[in-house]
């Protein structure tokens, strides 16, 4: 996301509580993940999507079905990556870019070339 | 006929130079392609009205090859589909049955070369993405090795799994274009040049992919893996097999393989590419593009309301790939998800020591009717379990058409060694010689 802050003043945030919530639910086992309408409701939260009317119950009982069939990852197995992976490096050069007037040309609101965006808090 | 399948979004020319290997060529390309000054919507209403100022890099090459560019095509919303029906401008019909879905999510790109529309048409493949809508439209595509085009100016969706790749009415137009839009980028930092790949065993023929589309499989080693077969309708099986066969009579041999990894291909695809997703759509926040809520709340509330206008498919998949990533279940899902990709890779690293392709239906089903499947999306994403497996083992891909059943085309799928994009060609222009 743009802004890792969190304008609400919850120090302990959403992700703590979410942490809890998920290690209870693998240390529930074989019960496997139980995902109710105000777990959904949490995760858009996270991800700032709000859900159109319906969405939230309609997605609860989706995710269950999607999720009972991700279970089946648990009988893979463990395997270490054998990935030949280099680093790809360029010189820092200074090169053309976008212009200022072309990398605002799609803005819903600009001041004084730059982006404005809607209020903190 | 003024795109009677809603085969585009928008239609457009773009001119190429007056000379090059594809001069005269018309190409259609998938709408979450950058075009320079023309609209890129990636099927979404939030970014209806989003002009690139830059064209991906594939599009200059065409251009650049002297193609002419005809139009936008028509996609599932960011790609996040089988059937091109999670559209916001609406799905695209099947010229060979216009009741039918033309698969996804490419859809457009493939109806507009069915329907003769366009030459040529970009897709891209994330799990099937263009080898699926050729399979249902009866026409070719291929999903290139990972690395082998550049991404640079396509919309991401699951960068990891994801490449452009050409679609076309025949094996040698498709691998025509390749040669052009192929090659390294500098403004991709994933694109490799295939002859300098030490792990693989590339040859690039002289003048290009298309000379490998010759036709002769004499002494070509085919592998067929039973679980890709296994759950598939049995009217493309039958097809699918007669076309094998067919290969078989033109010289080749073919031998069973197993894949058991492949079972897991579809959860471990979708984990990644949701996973993938949530970070990558983090950026549609209405500040430096795309629509924006007209709501005068804060910061986190602005971007909540201005992410509605997401349609329902990109929602879950958002939704899922934050679940996924959440604290407690990355181990559970995401960590797993990469096991499987390894062991998906290892598997057809092991069957290509036996084999030089490996042969199976594309698509397990028939095309879809309209509507059939919306509402289910785990029916959906079953659709995709012989097309992922290529995209998590970053592998070449083929789909071309094996005949019909019941009057509907049915695709064959060849998927070949790192790089080794020649030899897929090849045999698949012998599938399409018969």
């Amino acid at each position: 996301m743009t802004d890792s802050s969190d304008p609400d003043g919850d120090p302990a945030g959403s992700g703590g509580e979410e942490g809890a919530a998920g290690a209870a639910a693998v240390d529930g086992g074989s019960a496997g993940p139980v995902v109710d309408a105000d777990e959904v409701e949490h995760v858009a939260e996270l991800a700032r999507v709000r859900l159109e009317e319906g969405e939230r119950e309609e997605f609860t009982d989706q995710f269950a079905e999607i999720l009972e069939y991700f279970e089946a990852l648990d009988e893979v197995p463990d395997l270490d990556r054998e990935e030949d992976l280099v680093n790809v490096m360029r010189e820092d050069d200074i090169e053309e870019g976008l212009t200022q007037e072309e990398a605002l040309s799609n803005a819903a609101e600009t001041e004084d070339g730059f982006f404005k965006g809607p209020k903190v808090s | 006929m003024a795109d009677e399948y809603d085969a585009f979004i928008t239609e457009e020319t773009i001119e190429g130079d007056a000379e090059g290997r594809l001069a005269g060529t018309t190409v259609a390309v998938k709408d979450n392609i950058s075009t320079a000054g023309v609209r890129t919507t990636c099927g979404s209403e939030m970014l209806a009205d989003y002009v690139p100022p830059y064209s991906a890099t594939v599009v200059e090459r065409l251009t650049d090859a002297g193609a002419t560019i005809v139009g936008k095509t028509n996609m599932d919303e960011f790609g996040m589909g089988t059937t091109t029906e999670t559209s916001a401008f609406g799905p695209t019909r099947n010229p060979i049955d216009p009741e039918r879905v033309p698969g996804g999510s490419s859809g457009g790109s493939a109806a507009a070369v069915a329907a003769g529309e366009a030459d040529v048409a970009l897709g891209s493949d994330t799990g099937g993405s263009v080898r699926c809508p050729a399979a249902f439209c009866g026409v070719v595509g291929i999903k290139p090795t990972y690395g082998l085009v550049s991404r640079y100016g396509l919309v991401a969706y699951a960068n990891s799994l994801e490449q452009i790749g050409p679609i076309a009415g025949t094996v040698e137009e498709a691998a025509e274009a390749l040669s052009v839009i192929a090659g390294p980028d500098p403004n991709d930092g994933t694109t490799r040049d295939p002859t300098d790949a030490e792990d693989a065993d590339a040859t690039v023929p002289e003048g290009g992919y298309a000379a490998a589309a010759d036709g002769d499989v004499d002494g070509l080693t085919v592998g067929v893996p039973t679980e890709l077969f296994e759950g598939a309708d049995e009217r493309v099986v039958e097809t699918v097999e007669a076309a094998i066969a067919d290969l078989e009579a033109q010289g080749a041999e073919t031998i069973e393989v197993s894949l058991p990894s492949v079972e897991h291909a579809v959860q471990a695809y979708y984990v990644i590419a949701t996973s993938e997703a949530s970070s990558n759509l983090a950026r549609f926040d209405g500040v430096r593009y795309g629509h924006r809520a007209e709501g005068d709340g804060n910061w986190n509330e602005s971007f909540a309301e201005t992410r509605e206008a997401f349609g329902a498919e990109v929602k879950r998949r958002i939704l899922l790939g934050t679940y996924a990533l959440s604290a407690g279940y990355h181990d559970k899902y995401y960590a797993k998800a990469q096991d499987a990709r390894e062991w998906v890779r290892r598997d057809f690293d092991d069957a290509f020591e036996d084999v030089d392709v490996i042969a199976s239906p594309t698509m397990p089903v028939l095309p879809f009717e309209l509507g059939e499947s919306l509402d289910d999306p785990l029916r959906m994403y079953l659709a995709d379990a012989n097309t992922t497996p290529a995209n998590l083992a970053n592998l070449p891909a083929i789909s071309v058409p094996a005949g019909e059943a019941d009057g509907l085309p049915v695709g064959l799928q060849l998927v070949g060694p790192k790089f080794d994009e020649a030899t897929v060609i090849r045999a698949a222009s012998a599938v399409e010689d018969r």
